[in-house]
């Protein structure tokens, strides 16, 4: 769900986004591309594309449920394999960036997203928690997990950083603070930055403001826009 | 015959999948005919040891969600802190995120080890009422990653259920990861005998962000929807929850209830109440009207509760009189009315 969220702003490469979440296959709904099929073409499947210059194509198991409530109750293996079709049968065409979404873990998603794109060179994984030590706890595993399959860190964000109240301008540490910081410097990892939440949007959409107008000035969106264009120079580097 | 022999090659589906003997990875395994001929898919004998062991179990609840990040761990946590609450009673808290054990440091017990004796591992008390088993007390550092596949999760959960010394018990209560795969169906599947009282299920108004999400995408797409688009839009959000629901009903769970946590935020300076995560088609508690399922409550956010669950603590006892601690209260007392009203006997899984 926070990597839904931040992996989703570069809006001037052709991009690529496989959900692998498929108990909870949130990117067709966040970027509202709502339920088409699915096609085939000669060198796989088609994948969905979310705007109308096929900048940003997308594939999740969310476009292949009959009813977007079911519930994908499946093992280990059942998922490993459709993880490979997703990597080896989607015409994913030329791509700058190809990115990965993960559930959270260290389990069979994540082994079979590293083993079938191990032939294709795996750029590294960028790893996001919320401030508070239960969750850089979490997040320490994910650390270790990527030494363990050799995968590089690109780096760490920091999301639900600080919520300043719309009323009183009051900055509350909803999640407390300062943890993602602390992890990149515990773990020696890049720290990218920290992403607030942002009240404008909510209040734009509660008094029915144009959110197209609020939208460039929200804070979330300098905040991730600045890590986009951290993680693209260091990979260009 | 175990769900992952120990003689079984890395890629083993599990000798109860439908791939069992079958699949490309059972090549050259001793087994193979075994679970081929369906051999190995007899009812696991597991399951009558652990209704034999948890017969002196009272009630066993199930806490799920469909994403991370909603506060199931801290819900579940809280909740057996609150039942422990009463002397009299008898706890256990079983956490099932192999992957992501969160259960040792909310409740304040990073570093403790369990130990073994003739009646099995002992679980960690945090009180004298109050059992905690997770795999995090099997680890040696924070830093320890669990990287297994299914079938070796499985294999752990059995040991949870079969081997834990629980003793006599009123309340157990489950924390599971996220989502609905081999964690839900081995718990599910292991506790067949031994009966599941109910499922709570946790949720926030919305997912976390999608606002921000939508409006980005409105951007390249150059799209305006009509407002009654945007509002069935805004529905699907809980799309996670009503997965959840389906799992429920397709392994035949009762549903206790829902939670909808993060339900507003209250400023501690101007006490005004912003909604971080806008629950703009009345969140859970249309989605519970519709489906017919008890809201159990709204927990607000507060942001004590995540520093309580960082110092190991309870915000139940640390800031009892927050409005996110009455809500809880509440909804625990939902949940202690529904098992009084309930035997497992009236729920056979």
């Amino acid at each position: 769900m926070l990597h839904s969220t931040l992996l989703c702003f570069i809006l001037l490469y052709a991009v690529g986004i496989l959900d692998v979440d498929l108990c909870g296959p949130s990117i067709p709904r966040m970027l509202r591309v709502g339920k088409p099929e699915v096609h085939q073409c000669d060198a796989g499947w088609v994948p969905v594309y979310a705007d109308p210059q096929q900048q940003l194509a997308i594939m999740s198991i969310g476009f292949l449920l009959e009813d977007s409530d079911e519930a994908v109750i499946w093992r280990g293996p059942k998922k490993t394999a459709l993880i490979g079709q997703f990597v080896s049968d989607v015409a994913w065409g030329e791509l700058d960036v190809l990115l990965v979404d993960t559930p959270p873990g260290t389990s069979d998603e994540h082994l079979a997203v590293l083993e079938n794109l191990r032939k294709h060179r795996v750029d590294g994984a960028v790893l996001v928690t919320t401030p508070q030590a239960v969750s850089t706890g979490d997040v320490r595993r994910e650390i270790t997990f990527c030494k363990k399959t050799a995968v590089k860190i690109l780096g760490i964000v920091e999301n639900m950083s600080g919520f300043v109240c719309p009323h009183c301008s009051e900055c509350s540490n909803i999640f407390s603070k300062g943890g993602g910081e602390e992890l990149a410097k515990l773990t020696g990892s890049v720290f990218l930055g920290s992403v607030p939440l942002d009240p404008l949007l909510a209040a734009s959409l509660e008094e029915g403001q144009d959110f197209l107008q609020a939208f460039p000035d929200s804070s979330t969106y300098t905040a991730i826009s600045q890590i986009a264009n951290t993680l693209l120079s260091s990979l260009d580097a | 015959m175990a769900d992952v022999p120990s003689d079984a090659p890395e890629h083993c589906p599990g000798t109860s999948s439908d791939q069992a003997g079958k699949s490309s990875a059972c090549q050259g395994c001793p087994n193979q005919n075994i679970c081929a001929s369906g051999a190995a898919k007899a009812p696991d004998p597991a399951i009558e040891e652990i209704r034999q062991k948890l017969t002196t179990v009272k009630h066993k609840i199930l806490v799920l969600s469909g994403k991370g990040g909603v506060g199931k761990s801290t819900f579940s946590a809280h909740l057996s802190h609150a039942l422990a609450s009463d002397d009299s009673k008898e706890v256990a808290l079983l956490d099932v995120d192999i992957c992501g054990p969160s259960i040792p440091k909310i409740m304040g017990l990073e570093g403790e080890q369990v130990h073994q004796s003739g009646s099995g591992w002992s679980p960690v008390y945090v009180e004298d009422n109050l059992a905690v088993m997770s795999i995090g007390f099997l680890l040696s550092s924070p830093d320890d990653a669990v990287i297994w596949r299914g079938p070796k999760k499985n294999g752990m959960i059995k040991q949870f259920l079969r081997d834990v010394d629980w003793g006599e018990v009123d309340y157990l209560i489950v924390d599971t990861p996220p989502g609905t795969s081999d964690e839900h169906l081995s718990i599910v599947q292991y506790l067949s005998g031994a009966g599941i009282d109910g499922a709570v299920i946790i949720t926030t108004p919305q997912v976390l962000g999608s606002p921000l999400l939508l409006h980005f995408a409105a951007t390249i797409t150059h799209e305006k929807k009509s407002s009654s688009q945007q509002k069935q839009f805004w529905e699907v959000s809980l799309q996670d929850v009503r997965k959840e629901i389906r799992f429920c009903k397709k392994v035949k769970i009762p549903i206790i209830g829902v939670i909808e946590n993060m339900s507003g935020f209250v400023c501690p300076k101007c006490k005004n109440t912003s909604q971080i995560f806008p629950p703009t088609t009345g969140g859970a508690q249309r989605m519970c009207e519709e489906l017919n399922l008890p809201l159990l409550g709204s927990v607000p956010l507060d942001p004590r509760i995540g520093r309580s669950c960082d110092e190991g603590k309870s915000f139940l006892t640390e800031v009892p009189d927050s409005p996110a601690a009455v809500a809880y209260q509440n909804i625990v007392q939902k949940i202690r009315d529904y098992c009084s009203s309930h035997t497992t006997s009236d729920n056979p899984v």
